[in-house]
């Protein structure tokens, strides 16, 4: 374990990012990395754009994570994963919520939303695991469980154990979510990528 | 048991641990975690003042009642507690006594980028900085001991990347300290002239026992590399350093202020090329060429603007960069807004329709200043949007008030309003102040403060009135109104500005994310009745599309605010259910 590895969450203020980063890094704790969460709290989350970082091995240093470094990025909306492509590794994984959230320069009309991004997103030389996790998190009772669908998708690329990812949701998420939260995780964590 | 834990709650775990008694302090991003977190204990008192003045002063006070206290805000907080901090210097302490600073480089969330250490230097305090969670913890508990040593207040300065990372930290158990006895010493504590000129003999003598300790503490230290290229570096910088250059010698400075000379001078001796690795300001690069040590790198390279970061660093030390893609077309950018639902978002369409010149403040409403509504013309530090309006229209003269109007938040004006509010009727100004009282601090995340009727600890308590401090303040036009009643807050807007005297008027109704506002269902605007005209647009509400040529609204983000419907003339926008 001794490589440091770069997960970054990214999303729109407000989806519940917070929460997936939490999730990850109790996970990562209790399997005995040392792990760094960097996140933002403030100004950005009223809509803005949001990163978090993560970043696990045997012993890790910067809280940050630079263009080029990322070895997953797991993008709550199309136009944030196209915004943090270039923080992605050449041959970097990318799962992307096809969800849209037209930012405020697009509903003034300043700006376009670029179109069809999963297109291109995928001639880039990273591998983009794309799906609907709205619908899923709908299916599993809340659209406000997107969060946790994500990271069941996520999962599959982390070697741990269901037990373990049973006991993180435990300890990570509120009592009276859980039910919720385990359900929406196991559709992810279930979903053919 | 080791625990992931958040820098600032690392502090208030260090806090807990030293056995401090008293905390108060004042909001403000990257720092309000660290007192909310350490409220949660029943051991130590906490609580939010009114800014950071007066919650420096307060945490001056405790410890000179004799329990260990602190205070924390963020770097421009620094600016208004200045005057106690500069002064409590002189006192020194009782029981130990910290204040927490947390720099904002790369402004995530603040109006500018000072750096604190310049506080440190002209203050005369020491200065710790942490690099991670565990140092949070550790220098916490250190910087009390100093402080009780050195009979000094210790500063504690943080940044965005450390106050609000994770990282592992192993907790410990708290050590009680009783509360020392107070003994009436004014030669210590009244800092009048006479008393002043002694104390500060105290202070340069301080300051020199603790440049001693500067050399020879644990919290700096020297690890041995390669000998080749050597950093001098602190704080969140000697991750980036570290990340880019295992195998490099490195300086690592706990303390910050003051800084050594010796342990500087014999590392640089001890390697080829030096290298001064900071944010902001060339703090410890100009230490050592004052002190003759010759530096091969440092502003120069790693310039003065913002935050580093590894790839930074490494490409400011010619390292290579990995590949990255790259998307091939513009991204927009995605601002922060105002939340669907907002009570500002009313009132800021409104100033923009009737092409008022505001001078704004700090806090959500800061984001009023953005298009769609675009109705700021100027933002400067908290309390400033009543004050700058008055000077404005005493120099434009007597028409200007007619189409000016100040914006404060309900935290903002509790803060630093009030002054600024009896500046205009102490001086015959004839401005008109909108408070926009959404019943909470909203911009930090929901912190309670003196007109919301509740403390920190959520314990209920008398609940200042702003119409009673506003009338007491001189005013005598105060008119309440709800800002999601456009007909209603135009009529009343347009009075208050056509008045001869100063006006004051409250735009009340809470933030639309706090619990005890219950959501409405979300509304609906059936494709067959959109005339697609964009009326509904121009209130900037994310819960709001336009696609094909016509209005939608995502009923995920829809609260059904219903400020929307009053801008359709067609009746197009409703709730589920009801027909037109
Ligand atoms: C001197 C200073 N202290 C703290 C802050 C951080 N801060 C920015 S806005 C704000 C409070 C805003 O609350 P309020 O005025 O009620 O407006 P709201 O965000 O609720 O609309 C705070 C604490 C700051 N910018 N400057």
């Amino acid at each position: 374990m001794s490589e440091v590895k770069n997960v970054m969450i990214v999303g729109v203020g407000g989806q519940g990012t917070l929460l997936s980063s939490r999730l990850l890094g109790n996970a990562l704790l209790a399997e005995g990395y040392d792990v760094k969460v960097s996140e933002v709290h403030g100004m950005s989350q009223r809509g803005g754009s949001v990163v978090t970082y993560v970043r696990f091995g045997e012993k890790v240093y910067s809280p940050v994570i630079d263009k080029g470094q990322a070895d997953l990025i797991l993008a709550f909306e199309r136009l944030e994963a196209a915004r943090w492509l270039p923080y992605l590794k050449e041959g970097g994984t990318l799962i992307v919520n096809d969800q849209r959230i037209s930012p405020m320069p697009v509903i003034t009309r300043a700006a376009p939303y670029p179109d069809d991004i999963l297109e291109k997103l995928a001639g880039k030389g990273v591998n983009v695991v794309a799906l609907d996790a709205l619908a899923l998190a709908q299916k599993a009772g809340n659209a406000k469980a997107v969060n946790m669908v994500l990271m069941g998708v996520m999962s599959q690329r982390l070697n741990f154990t269901d037990e373990l990812w049973q006991e993180t949701i435990q300890k990570t998420v509120p009592a009276k979510f859980l039910d919720l939260n385990r359900k929406a995780f196991a559709l992810g964590r279930a979903q053919v990528t | 048991m080791n625990e992931l834990m958040l820098g600032n709650k690392a502090i208030a775990r260090g806090l807990y641990e030293a056995g401090c008694r008293f905390v108060s302090s004042y909001p403000g991003t990257p720092s309000t975690e660290i007192t909310e977190e350490v409220s949660v204990f029943p051991e130590v008192y906490a609580e939010w003042a009114p800014n950071e003045k007066v919650a420096c002063e307060a945490a001056v006070g405790a410890s000179i009642g004799g329990a260990r206290s602190f205070c924390a805000m963020k770097h421009v907080g620094l600016n208004v507690a200045a005057d106690p901090l500069f002064t409590a210097a002189y006192t020194g302490v009782n029981g130990g006594l910290v204040i927490c600073v947390a720099d904002d480089q790369g402004m995530h969330s603040s109006q500018n980028e000072q750096d604190s250490r310049h506080y440190a230097a002209s203050a005369k305090l020491p200065m710790l900085e942490p690099s991670d969670s565990a140092e949070c913890l550790a220098f916490t508990k250190e910087a009390f001991d100093l402080s009780e040593a050195f009979d000094t207040p210790v500063m504690l300065r943080t940044c965005t990347r450390v106050a609000h990372s994770q990282s592992i930290v192993e907790p410990g158990e708290r050590q009680e300290r009783p509360l020392k006895e107070y003994v009436k010493n004014p030669q210590k504590y009244v800092m009048m002239p006479a008393n002043a000129i002694g104390r500060h003999v105290v202070v340069e003598e301080r300051m020199k026992a603790l440049s001693e300790l500067a050399e020879t503490t644990p919290l700096n230290r020297v690890e041995p590399g390669d000998g080749k290229i050597g950093f001098v570096t602190a704080g969140i910088c000697y991750q980036y350093v570290r990340e880019c250059f295992p195998h490099a010698s490195v300086l690592k400075l706990g303390m910050i202020h003051p800084l050594p000379v010796k342990l500087i001078a014999d590392f640089a001796a001890t390697v080829e090329t030096l290298y001064v690795v900071e944010e902001l300001d060339p703090v410890i690069e100009t230490h050592c060429l004052a002190n003759g040590i010759r530096v091969d790198g440092g502003k120069n390279l790693f310039g003065l603007l913002g935050e580093l970061s590894q790839g930074r660093v490494a490409n400011a030390m010619g390292l290579p960069l990995p590949a990255s893609a790259d998307f091939g077309e513009l991204t927009p950018a995605r601002p922060p807004v105002l939340c669907p639902g907002c009570p500002h978002r009313g009132l800021f369409y409104m100033l923009n329709k009737l092409k008022l010149t505001v001078t704004g403040d700090i806090g959500c409403y800061t984001l009023g200043a953005l298009a769609p509504l675009s109705a700021i013309d100027t933002t400067i530090c908290m309390g400033a949007s009543i004050s700058t309006l008055h000077g404005f229209n005493t120099v434009r003269g007597g028409e200007s008030a007619r189409s000016t109007v100040a914006v404060i938040g309900d935290s903002t004006f509790m803060h630093s309003g009030i002054t600024s509010l009896i500046d205009i009727t102490y001086n015959k100004g004839i401005s008109t102040v909108l408070i926009l009282d959404n019943s909470i601090t909203g911009m930090t995340g929901h912190q309670q403060n003196p007109t919301t009727g509740l403390t920190l600890k959520n314990q209920p308590t008398p609940q200042v009135s702003i119409e009673a401090v506003c009338k007491a303040a001189g005013v005598d036009r105060i008119q309440v109104v709800d800002p999601n009643d456009l007909t209603a807050l135009e009529t009343v807007l347009k009075e208050e500005l056509a008045a001869p005297e100063p006006s004051v008027v409250i735009t009340r109704r809470p933030c639309a994310l706090l619990k005890s506002v219950k959501a409405m269902p979300a509304l609906v605007i059936p494709e067959d009745d959109c005339k697609g005209c964009r009326a509904c647009m121009k209130i900037g509400c994310s819960a709001i599309h336009f696609e094909n040529g016509k209005a939608g609204i995502d009923e995920t983000l829809c609260v059904g605010c219903e400020l929307c419907i009053q801008m359709c003339v067609f009746g197009a926008i409703r709730f589920r259910g009801v027909t037109a």
